[in-house]
């Protein structure tokens, strides 16, 4: 029976044919913690009964949330779990690397054909790789370091197939944005949101992390791209697995099929206080903004910050702006920094800071007063996601976030 | 039991904002349940009160402090017209019971209700809704009292 290259991954990993709709208990070849749901993971984990993780090797624990530590509460949690991890034998790249997402995949934590789970919602991202992986709460998680498996519904597939070459200064987070808006914020819910067609192998391995990373926002249980030449040669260092062949066959059964073109594509906005409230840039355009936020697993890679220097020019940003940019890891840091990116960033009167989530979390640091509206490159524009529940959050690409912040009000990139 | 009504899309965040993650106990979380976009929740939300919502209850992060500061509210029945994924497995998984009721919309704010678990039917202003069954399978875990007494009970899967 024609099978998605969902379905395919679960019948391999279950080691029997498995279709959508079903309810199996699947071995796990990965499984990510971090700062803010380890605590309550360990404890489940614990409370379960728990001795020994799985697996030590196939767990990886990182903090990126709440970086330095930014409170005692925070360090505790942070200290119970380093000695987790050193009583457990885990891989533990605590404060060191960045964005747990962006660092399970540039570091090969998760492979093409893998089911990895993370404690936190944004894990439907690695499915760049052509992996299933999924977000799950800290008791699921508890459950699967326990037992390395974990209760799944094999899910549906949603079908999307992209056309066209982007124009200048649009791209990835534009298109995400457009399909959020149009699926809508539970449009996609238990579903896997299945992207292919040329335009889709044209993608750089950062633009389709972008795209797998939004599969969340219209309640998607994962974004996926099944692997071509682009994912086997960014997996080949990583974690040198020979390519095979892994896709959805020709007559595979969707719940539903999208089509786009994005030569006609314009520059998009999510508006207050909803992803799916998306608009062209220029419905927008002269709202003015108090921060701009550069940053996060949807939009802190280093091809991401290089768009953000192209646009900028030598220019600076305005005087109004607070503009903070956060490459989402070392190594995205380190290209960044080579390339000259960052002090362009800084003499320009960016802030930059380490890599970690920042703002995106409302939590740490970068927090908006009420009455203040921020434009940000990150995934979410919930009412007090980035601080008060009385200021406003626009999304938008790293482009439309550059043009802006050297305006000082939303502006269209194609027009600086 | 009250109701507290609430719309489409309510969002993780607003449940519990990302300040107060540091936080792990559920009597603690439940002090900053829904601040700053419903405070009065916080201090007037009584044991066994019952949550109505429109659709996609529980979107956005997967934090489970979410479900855990209902939980330490003393909420064990969540009523919605349709749930996010992830929260809807956190809750079974804590004991809290998602019931999906597509005819929420003339549940109103501060109604008393009766619920009959087994049944599935919620009793409020002399009418009464039908909700959809959980699938067995959650049902055995929100029976088990959530997925900890679950998994002692099991010891290994297949």
């Amino acid at each position: 029976m024609a099978a998605t290259i969902v379905e395919k991954i679960f019948s391999s990993r279950c080691g029997r044919e498995v279709h959508a709709g079903e309810v199996v208990m699947a071995p796990l070849d990965g499984a990510m913690i971090h700062d803010i749901t380890g605590p309550l993971a360990i404890r489940v984990f614990r409370e379960m009964g728990g001795e020994e993780v799985f697996d030590p090797a196939r767990v990886t624990m990182l903090f990126d949330h709440q970086i330095p530590a930014d409170s005692i509460p925070a360090a505790e949690n942070q200290a119970d779990m380093r000695e987790f991890a050193r009583e457990q034998g885990i891989l533990n790249y605590d404060i060191r690397e960045g964005v747990c997402h962006q660092v399970m995949v540039e570091k090969g934590r998760v492979a093409p054909g893998e089911i990895v789970v993370g404690a936190d919602s944004h894990t439907c991202m690695y499915g760049a790789v052509g992996a299933f992986a999924t977000g799950i709460g800290s008791t699921d998680m508890g459950f699967a370091l326990k037992f390395g498996a974990l209760y799944f519904r094999v899910p549906e597939s949603i079908h999307l197939e992209v056309h066209g070459a982007f124009s200048p200064r649009v791209g990835a987070k534009d298109l995400i944005l457009e399909i959020t808006g149009d699926i809508g914020a539970d449009g996609a819910t238990y579903q896997a949101l299945e992207f292919s067609g040329e335009s889709v192998h044209r993608l750089s391995m950062a633009e389709r992390m972008t795209c797998c990373n939004m599969a969340i926002e219209m309640g998607g249980k994962t974004g996926i791209v099944p692997p071509d030449e682009v994912t086997w040669s960014y997996i080949k260092d990583r974690r040198g697995v020979s390519p095979f062949p892994l896709a959805s066959d020709p007559g595979a059964r969707y719940n539903e099929k999208r089509s786009y073109d994005v030569s006609q594509l314009a520059p998009k906005v999510a508006v207050p206080h909803n992803v799916d409230q998306v608009v062209d840039v220029g419905r927008v355009a002269g709202t003015p903004i108090d921060q701009v936020f550069i940053g996060s697993c949807t939009n802190g890679r280093y091809e991401d910050l290089a768009l953000v220097a192209e646009v900028l020019g030598d220019r600076s940003f305005s005087d109004r702006v607070r503009v903070i940019i956060i490459p989402a890891s070392r190594d995205e840091y380190l290209k960044s920094l080579r390339a000259g990116l960052i002090e362009r960033f800084v003499t320009a009167g960016g802030l930059v800071e380490a890599p970690c989530c920042g703002p995106c979390m409302g939590g740490a640091f970068g927090l908006l007063a009420p009455g203040e509206t921020s434009l940000s490159t990150s995934n979410r524009n919930f009412r007090g996601r980035q601080g008060s529940t009385e200021a406003e959050v626009y999304l938008c690409s790293p482009a439309t976030a550059a043009a802006s912040a050297i305006k000082g009000e939303i502006t269209d990139p194609r027009e600086v | 039991m009250r109701v507290w009504k609430f719309g489409d899309n309510v969002d993780t965040d607003a449940i519990i904002p990302g300040r107060f993650l540091i936080i792990n106990d559920a009597r603690e979380l439940a002090q900053h349940a829904f601040q700053g976009t419903r405070d009065e929740f916080r201090t007037e939300v009584a044991p066994g009160d019952v949550i109505v919502a429109g659709r996609n209850f529980g979107c956005g992060s997967s934090r489970e402090h979410a479900p855990l500061a209902l939980s330490g509210a003393g909420v064990t029945v969540i009523v919605a017209a349709s749930f996010a994924r992830i929260f809807y497995r956190n809750a079974i998984n804590l004991g809290i019971l998602p019931m999906v009721c597509h005819d929420v919309g003339s549940i109103r704010d501060g109604e008393e209700v009766r619920i009959d678990l087994n049944k599935g039917v919620i009793e409020t202003g002399g009418k009464t809704y039908t909700t959809e069954p959980v699938p067995p399978f959650l049902r055995a875990i929100f029976d088990a009292g959530g997925l900890v007494p679950y998994a002692r009970a099991l010891r290994e899967v297949s």
